[in-house]
């Protein structure tokens, strides 16, 4: 986030907003003030990863179709602003997803910078093959915790999807290549309605069984709130450790920092949390928290997050 | 879909309706009379019990506001429901009385300079206009309700420090305001200050007697106002759409959207008494009338599905 209004620009000094801004300065560190670190709240992890899924949950639901120079652009650009893990594209059939149908060069395209991590979205063995052809040295599967949503958005059953994971998960693990699962639908269901808790546990303890690192819990449509995302973690949060879980907040309902904020305050203390963001413009059918207003919020909130905002 | 409670939530939550003054007063458009009046007719019949009608300030000033005496006089004061209205000084809240007000608010800062740049005087100057208007309304029974704007930040100052807010929260409080709303005027707070500020002030002013007013100016609105709920606050000022940008910083969004605020609070288990759909037939309707789309996220995604 650089770009301060031009009306608090005009009243503020720039030195002064820095000091008392953090998140729009060059640097965290060494710019945070004691005063600032007294306004913590109790109960926060120390530390909060952001997993930036722009590029590829972000502009796979936008209608324009990016041309693939400006994605590669895009997510050169991401590598610079200190995240640590940016998802890049997902290896699906062009013919569901034609946003990503440049998969293959995005990833071959894109700089690897050192220390940052790019995973990528294989829902088959023969997508996993190919992103590991393109370079790819991490991926991710995306199953649900509701059939109906299951077979409409992949066409199989939660359990047919499982099985397909197992295979793609296990020959991940066979080459060293970690991956993440995901489980939409977390806090809700745009054809079932209500989600259990029960049902997300169980899907996700699935997942973490076969190997995955870490279990990325969506709330896809975005209708969670604070007490609902409670009662899912302190749910999940009983077969699944803290450190392995991540929460992916759409703010279809303007819910996603206070569920976010939530979140943070469930998880034990001294656990990372992985929080899911989209950076740029806001998509049409699902957003998520801009990673500008997400990182104004943990900026302030003391978190160290290690991101030097631009 | 039931969820579950946070604990150390209040059971019952007020929200203050500020869309017909804080909001309208800060968009371009200015919206007929009539279209003001019926506005206010449809909040009235969603729930909501206290319902921010207009603002008794110069039309040099405030041209928005202009026809606040028409606009009061026009809408139908149901039983049970309040209807504040803002009183900078003893002229506005005779006027405000003479037109059947019966409550009135009046609007001080926490920052010198926004005092200045606002209303045109010092803090101190202020409070001494506003214990007029206090005097008076509590001379009449008419209770009065302060706000403390700049309370997390200051679109001159910068930082403004919870002491500050405190001490004239207290002066407001002190004078026989009966509530007083901490106006997060800029939007900039996030819920690690809102702690801070709600801190500082509880030593001076009870809970029951607070409530936040927040912006959404850096979509931190909801973060806060769940982070005050959970310090014992129970009154939320919040407006319809979210009516009204902000003056400060063109294009960004101004209060938090009411619609988003109930969507919160009922996922919470929390009682409101306001009828969310209703509230968004009324957002549909004000927004027509100002031809803007909503802010509200809640009204964003229910119209369109």
């Amino acid at each position: 986030m650089g770009n301060v209004p031009s009306a608090v620009k005009h009243c503020l000094s720039y030195q002064q907003l820095l000091r008392e801004h953090l998140w729009i300065g060059d640097s965290v560190a060494g710019a945070l003030d004691p005063a600032q670190e007294s306004s913590q709240l109790s109960g926060l992890p120390e530390y909060v990863k952001i997993v930036e899924v722009g590029p590829r949950d972000g502009l796979q639901n936008e209608k324009v179709i990016v041309p693939t120079d400006k994605k590669i652009e895009f997510i050169n650009q991401l590598s610079q602003t200190g995240l640590s893990v940016i998802e890049v594209t997902s290896f699906v059939s062009s013919r569901w997803i034609p946003q990503m149908a440049d998969h293959t060069e995005v990833m071959k395209g894109i700089r690897q910078y050192p220390g940052i991590r790019y995973p990528v979205l294989t829902p088959n063995l023969q997508g996993f093959h190919r992103a590991v052809a393109a370079g790819a040295t991490e991926i991710s599967v995306f199953g649900a915790a509701s059939e109906s949503f299951s077979k409409k958005n992949i066409n199989c059953s939660i359990e047919e999807s499982m099985e397909r994971f197992e295979e793609v998960v296990k020959s991940a693990r066979h080459m060293n290549i970690p991956a993440r699962g995901y489980v939409s639908c977390a806090l809700g269901c745009p054809c079932e309605g209500s989600v259990t808790p029960q049902k997300v546990t169980e899907v996700s303890k699935r997942l973490y069984g076969m190997g995955c690192y870490e279990i990325s819990l969506g709330d896809t449509i975005g209708v969670g709130t604070p007490g609902s995302m409670k009662k899912l973690l302190e749910s999940v949060m009983k077969e699944i450790p803290p450190r392995a879980l991540a929460v992916h907040c759409h703010d279809t309902y303007g819910q996603a920092l206070a569920n976010i904020l939530t979140a943070l305050q469930t998880v034990v203390l001294c656990s990372p949390l992985l929080v899911e963001t989209i950076a740029g413009p806001w998509c049409m059918l699902y957003v998520s928290p801009p990673r500008e207003i997400l990182l104004s919020l943990l900026h302030i909130l003391g978190e160290e997050s290690a991101i030097h905002a631009r």
